[in-house]
């Protein structure tokens, strides 16, 4: 403890001290923040292996992120490479490997500021999707770093949508090799990440053609760069796409296809198969392919999504306390501006999100390694609910977490606009996952998709998975709140959101009936029905992590105070979706309007009772001052020193060749008459 | 290369001519043709060509801006352009998207020097700043004080022996920070300093203070000022900070037209600080239009591109769809397109109130300022926080290809968010609104009544005669009607101010203090300004419809007007149900309707983004490409990436190749 104390202070030079206004917030916490971050790792011991991990690579210097906010877009580039290859060394040297347990720490120690990470994708396609030959000829030489792999799936003109994909593998029996090629400028590779320079080979998927016919997308390896001196081989046209919004580190990239030539072992045929004579064969369930995409879009919610927006609340809160601006009261001191009411609402639902789908993703975890077990045993039973759960919590996740950040972004008002408050980078770069992984209006609609079939069934008396149950428990009525101190009551706020789903849900699906009964197509009426289709996915979502969170905080010890923080946290969530969406409580009359008036005023409550823990709420996230790098956020509170100290190592405080330039010419005719 | 053929398909579709709806844009043909007649001055001038910014560093796209800006000086001279909307056209082609570091010398130092000098103060400094003789900013933030300006700390003291202020940086958190231009253009600044005199505190005032030697351009001795680094935009501006130890200034250069400082130190009072309001309206109306232009740009390059972009498929066997088809996509968008519309005319609005009023000041009526001021508050955090979550919007509607840089929309955006911050920040404002419609309630419940914006309030004092509350009034909106639908907005302003009254008088009554109960019903109080301004952003819509002549553009105004009124019911629904507005059953038909207007809408979507007239060069996208060859110019775009300098990086050499060397 003691170390990671002083690893905490160690960035601002000068900064001794805690500042007292962020001093005083850590003497009046109401739980043990020590136990709270344990209950996030999982337990002690994983809160002991991952500081362990933290520390070993924050205290070597080559992982240093501290010149980060003044570097180009090349020198990013080169200083994620160097990175990756030192991290090969130093898990030989700390001892950590692919299996143990330090290894799921080493993303959030590096805070994703390194090279090769579609490496490890490349290897996971052909771990899944090739042969047994394939695995044992390939997988050797990307674990040794003889080859760097890339996973070339998305093109210009298409994304989310596989089956539109327009680049063609065309076998050539004479040769026994397939011919890689991109037809049209649509058609080129697009957006996957270390291609643009760094890459030796990819995974390309592509319309695989044999004798003249489509037989649908399917993966090949396509070696891109020579192994020798890294230039391109014939026939391929690669680079870098372009500076983005954030990912200035990897060389997201494109390629192009002419005429390339790969052995027919090339195409990764764990499931098909292109034999010698050009016969195709199936082989195998390619449902397990469905199952990849679930699985990835479960992993990224922890560290993409939920790590950015719970850093983003300890820079925000962190910040709220420290600032201080305007009286609250007469011939008082300027008041912290966390104790503005407009503040707080600000950025504590933010807060209880975090904590909420922290929750959330224990549970997605915790199904899907049922799945998995289960999957294992041939029973793919499992597999259509664990798809729409991960894809529209994958949606909702990510679209709360990016809208949660930018809020506390704007609430640091304009420091939270440098880039040395940490925030301009949490957001542009969380900001992608609303699309990468599947498109969020597209994800919502497979969930609706889901939930529609279910209903149906539920409506015709047929079993459905369990998280869909309530559908068949519909029970008109009013909800039953009396007073403001009713609304915080799980039972009955989770029963509202509940109601709203069923709403939302059976008013869609009878809607699309009337449609096609009424002669619409039925591609049409879903057309038709899309807007309310991702209204009901969103609502069905809500339900099941207010659910989840209520059903966790009556499970947790309710020693040191954990429980009832979490309670209050749980509350906050809940309300806070009522509150920002009173419409579809009150519609069809389920609230009143006399209740949703108690409900403001519990939210409103609340807020203030949250006030009064919400440092100790944030410090339980237990980032490091390094990893946060934020001028604003760190432990000690020196905000503006801090600022003032980084603000003077800018580059653009180096003389500028404008002046002579540009300036002087400007002012020059002129001077000698001032 | 000729123009893509789904939008020729599209132009060929439009209901009615884009041109007549640029011209009420505009404000009039005449002006179109003015406008346009600038812009060509400078897209067809090579001096004006440069590298696309996206490529360089931070530096670079400095001195870049600093050599246009320098070249636009000598060009407008040239031209002999010097009204300031022209000025404005000429600028806006020769930035595209972004700030120019001489920005605030033009606006801010040289408006300030002009409206709160002394004529003999006039006399000196304005040949030196309309010469660019010098070169100023506009110091007023500090790293720790923003928007609550009484809490600046900088120091002005007078010394009577040697007639000079002494200016003086007591604290880390008094160092100015942010002003733009500050940190490596500017050798002037009016710094805003509490002066001491006598002893005493006077408060706030506007001091010129010379920062860096003329013609070595070094900082003087006493002055410590440099660039507070990278941001998440406007990386052409060094915004600055700057400290000042003992730093003497001669006692003229306090600005003094109100104000003074006698040479003996006495102080000399101004007569009214209402004066100031006009500036900040002014400045208030500009970022109004701001919001306005910043999400019709968006919305041209997110309308343009899904007309363009193909993809899945809506009927089985049928070529990809053009994504615009999509009804969530077609739900993105054009609710984002008609809340542009109202910006424009809600802009243009408040200018032409801002150049009445300002008439009125001259000649000493100040009467209509005070709710001008509380209107403009609002309305500027109102059309802000909209227009930043639009153009987030409209990227997210670009999938992928939105977060490259050659989308363009990440520079709209990172460019336009700040002002939800600067020159006021949105939650602060919208509680100025609020006060204002506190005391027009409290003044409504004394029996008097209030006039303008506010006059709804009037109503509720007529509907507590009636026995029946809110629940009688349900039936008389009807939702194909825009006069009927500012009707019901009206009401949910009317019962959001007073709710947020009662609650804040109950706060009262258990005895807080009013500063305390303020706190503890400012969340109510937003509300009830939002609910406001976006009565006051129907009202002017529907407003603007009897205006238009032309029947083909008026009919497609209406369908805009009506999703916009509409859309926001939809949105808000809560408040309309809580108050008894409309029915659930209302609401389902509300619901329905913004979807048949998104059909009726699709056919002129493109058109309607045409209207507004941006140039590609105002664009700056790819994705918004007029012509709508996207992907062969996406390509050609991504070869000038820097990581493409050459075909083998060095990072290969460095370390791909010992690392595989060594394994």
């Amino acid at each position: 403890m003691a170390l990671l104390e002083t690893s905490k202070y160690s960035q601002g030079s000068v900064l001794g001290s805690v500042n007292p206004d962020l001093a005083s917030e850590r003497q009046t916490a109401s739980f043990s923040v020590e136990k709270l971050t344990a209950l996030l790792d999982g337990g002690v011991e994983q809160t002991r292996i991952r500081r362990a991990v933290v520390d070993a690579i924050e205290s070597d210097p080559v992982f240093s992120r501290e010149n980060q906010y003044f570097q180009t877009q090349n020198e990013r580039y080169e200083a994620a490479v160097k990175k990756a290859v030192h991290l090969q060394k130093k898990m030989h040297e700390m001892g950590w490997t692919e299996n143990g347990p330090e290894y799921k720490y080493i993303y959030r120690a590096l805070s994703g500021d390194v090279a090769f990470l579609l490496h490890r994708v490349f290897m996971r396609s052909i771990s899944m999707l090739g042969s047994d030959k394939q695995i044992a000829k390939w997988i050797p030489l990307a674990t040794q770093h003889k080859l760097i792999g890339s996973y070339a799936q998305t093109e210009l003109g298409h994304g989310t949508y596989l089956q539109g994909l327009e680049t063609t593998a065309v076998f050539d029996t004479a040769t026994q090799e397939f011919i890689l090629n991109t037809p049209k400028i649509s058609a080129m590779k697009w957006w996957p990440g270390d291609m643009g320079r760094s890459a030796t080979h990819t995974v390309v998927f592509a319309q695989l053609y044999v004798h003249g016919k489509c037989y649908g997308i399917h993966p090949f390896i396509v070696q891109i760069r020579s192994l020798q001196d890294h230039s391109l081989c014939p026939g391929v046209t690669a680079g870098d796409i372009g500076p983005k919004m954030n990912f200035e580190h990897i060389d997201n990239g494109y390629l192009l296809l002419k005429n390339v030539r790969i052995p027919r072992e090339n195409m990764l045929s764990k499931f098909c198969e292109v034999r010698p004579d050009g016969t195709y064969v199936r082989q195998g369930s390619q449902k397990i392919n469905y199952f990849t995409m679930t699985s990835v879009r479960i992993s990224l919610i922890a560290d993409e999504v939920l790590t950015p927006l719970m850093k983003a609340c300890t820079i925000a809160i962190r910040y709220s306390v420290v600032r201080r601006q305007s009286k609250l009261k007469p011939g008082e001191q300027e008041a912290k501006i966390l104790d503005y009411q407009t503040q707080q609402e600000k950025v504590l639902p933010q807060l209880a999100a975090a904590y909420a789908f922290h929750f959330t993703n224990d549970y997605l975890q915790e199904l899907f390694n049922r799945g998995y077990r289960e999957i294992q045993r041939k029973n793919f039973d499992m597999l259509p609910e664990l798809h729409a759960l991960s894809s529209g919590f994958k949606a909702m996740i990510t679209q709360h977490c990016t809208a949660g950040v930018e809020i506390c972004l704007r609430a640091c008002g304009g420091h939270g606009y440098s880039l040395l408050s940490g925030l301009p980078s949490l957001y542009t770069k969380i900001l992608a996952s609303c699309i990468y992984e599947g498109e969020n209006t597209i994800l919502l609609l497979q969930t609706a998709r889901f939930l529609i079939k279910c209903f149906m069934a539920v409506s015709a008396g047929q079993p459905v998975p369990p998280s869909v149950t309530y559908l068949a428990a519909v029970k008109p009525g009013k909800c039953p709140a009396k007073s403001k101190l009713d609304f915080l009551s799980p039972d009955i706020y989770t029963e509202a959101y509940q109601h709203v789903a069923v709403r939302l849900i059976s008013s869609t699906a009878a809607k699309l009936q009337d449609l096609i009964q009424s002669g619409v197509k039925k591609h049409d009426a879903w057309n038709q029905c899309t807007v309310q289709l991702v209204q009901a996915a969103k609502a069905h979502c809500h339900y099941i992590a207010v659910k989840n969170f209520a059903e966790t905080v009556e499970k947790l010890e309710t020693k040191a105070g954990i429980q009832k923080i979490m309670k209050h946290l749980c509350d906050l969530f809940a309300l806070h979706g009522i509150f920002s969406n009173t419409g579809a409580f009150l519609h069809d009359g389920y609230t009143s309007a006399a209740q949703m008036d108690m409900v403001t005023a519990s939210y409103l409550d609340l807020l203030a009772v949250i006030r009064k823990d919400a440092v100790p709420l944030v410090d339980a996230f237990d980032f490091t001052d390094k990893s946060l790098n934020s001028a604003l956020g760190s432990y000690d509170g020196q905000a503006y020193q801090r600022l003032y100290e980084w603000a003077q190592k800018s580059p653009t405080n180096q003389m500028s060749p404008a002046y002579e330039r540009y300036l002087k010419p400007l002012l020059h005719n002129t001077l000698s008459k001032l | 290369m000729s123009v893509n053929a789904d939008l020729r398909k599209e132009r060929a579709s439009a209901t009615f001519q884009p041109a007549l709806l640029t011209h009420i844009l505009d404000g009039g043909p005449e002006r179109t043709r003015r406008r346009k007649e600038i812009e060509a001055l400078v897209l067809n001038d090579p001096d004006f060509q440069h590298e696309d910014l996206n490529f360089l560093s931070r530096s670079q796209r400095y001195e870049q801006a600093i050599r246009k800006s320098s070249l636009m000086v000598m060009k407008l001279r040239e031209y002999g352009i010097a009204d300031p909307e022209e000025i404005y056209w000429f600028k806006r082609t020769c930035l595209g998207s972004f700030p120019e570091p001489l920005g605030l010398h033009f606006s801010m130092f040289h408006k300030t020097i002009e409206t709160q000098t002394t004529a003999a103060q006039k006399e000196k400094w304005l040949p030196l700043v309309r010469g660019v003789k010098i070169i100023g900013t506009y110091a007023q933030t500090e790293m720790g004080h923003g928007t609550h300006l009484r809490g600046l700390e900088t120091t002005a003291t007078y010394d009577p022996s040697t007639q000079e202020f002494i200016l003086n940086s007591p604290t880390v958190t008094s160092i100015k920070w942010w002003p733009g231009g500050l940190g490596k253009t500017s050798n002037h600044a009016i710094v805003l300093a509490q002066l001491y005199t006598q002893g005493q505190c006077k408060g706030l005032h506007a001091f010129i203070v010379p920062i860096r030697q003329l013609g070595t351009h070094e900082p003087l001795p006493g002055i410590t000022v440099g660039d507070i680094g990278p941001k998440f935009g406007y990386d052409e501006m060094d915004n600055g900070y700057l400290k000042m130890d003992n730093f003497r200034i001669p006692r003229e250069n306090m600005l003094m037209k109100y104000a003074q400082v006698e040479p003996d130190g006495t102080y000399v009072k101004p007569v009214s600080d209402k004066l100031t309001y006009g500036t900040m309206v002014f400045i208030r109306s500009l970022i109004v239009g701001d919001s306005a232009r910043s999400l019709s740009r968006a919305c041209t390059i997110a309308i343009r591109y899904s007309a363009v972009r193909h993809q899945s498929e809506l009927k089985p066997g049928e070529p990809e769809p053009q994504i615009l088809d999509y009804q969530t996509q077609q739900y993105k968008l054009f609710p984002l397109l008609a809340t542009a519309y109202a910006f424009n005319f809600v802009g243009a609005f408040i200018k032409d109130t801002y150049h009445r009023i300002s008439g009125d000041i001259s000649t000493g009526d100040l009467s209509e300022l005070p709710e001008l001021h509380a209107l403009t508050a609002g309305l500027k955090a109102f059309t802000s926080w909209t227009a930043n979550a639009g153009i987030e919007e409209c990227r997210m509607a670009c999938g992928g290809h939105g977060y490259s840089r050659c989308s363009g929309i990440p520079d709209i955006y990172v460019t336009f968010t700040p002002s939800c911050t600067y020159e006021g920040e949105n939650t602060v404002m919208m509680l100025q609104t609020a006060r204002f419609l506190m005391k027009s309630y409290t003044q409504m419940t004394s029996g008097q009544q209030v006039t303008g914006m506010v006059s709804y309030l009037n109503d509720l004092s007529r509907q507590r005669i009636q026995p029946q509350h809110v629940a009688a009034r349900t039936v008389s909106v009807r939702i194909n009607d825009p006069t009927s639908l500012v009707e019901a907005y009206k009401s949910r302003a009317a019962r959001l101010v007073e709710s947020a009254a009662k609650n804040l008088q109950a706060e009262l009554n258990h005895r807080r203090s009013k500063e305390d109960a303020w706190n503890r019903t400012s969340v109510d109080l937003v509300r009830a300004s939002e609910a406001h301004c976006h009565y006051v952003v129907v009202k002017l819509f529907a407003a603007k419809l009897a205006e238009v002549t032309d029947a083909a553009v008026r009919a497609v105004l209406t369908d805009l007007c009506l999703l916009y009124a509409l859309f926001g019911i939809s949105r808000n629904a809560g408040d309309f149900l809580q108050a008894g507005i409309l029915t659930s059953a209302q609401i389902t038909q509300v619901n329905q309707h913004v979807k048949e207007l998104l059909a009726v809408i699709r056919p002129n979507a493109v058109a309607l983004v045409d209207s507004f007239d941006f140039h590609d060069v105002h664009l700056g996208s790819v994705l918004g490409r007029y012509d709508g060859n996207v992907y062969e110019n996406m390509f050609e775009w991504a070869k000038k990436s820097p990581l493409n300098k050459t075909q083998v990086h060095e990072s290969f050499h460095k370390h791909l190749k010992p690392m595989q060397a060594k394994l």
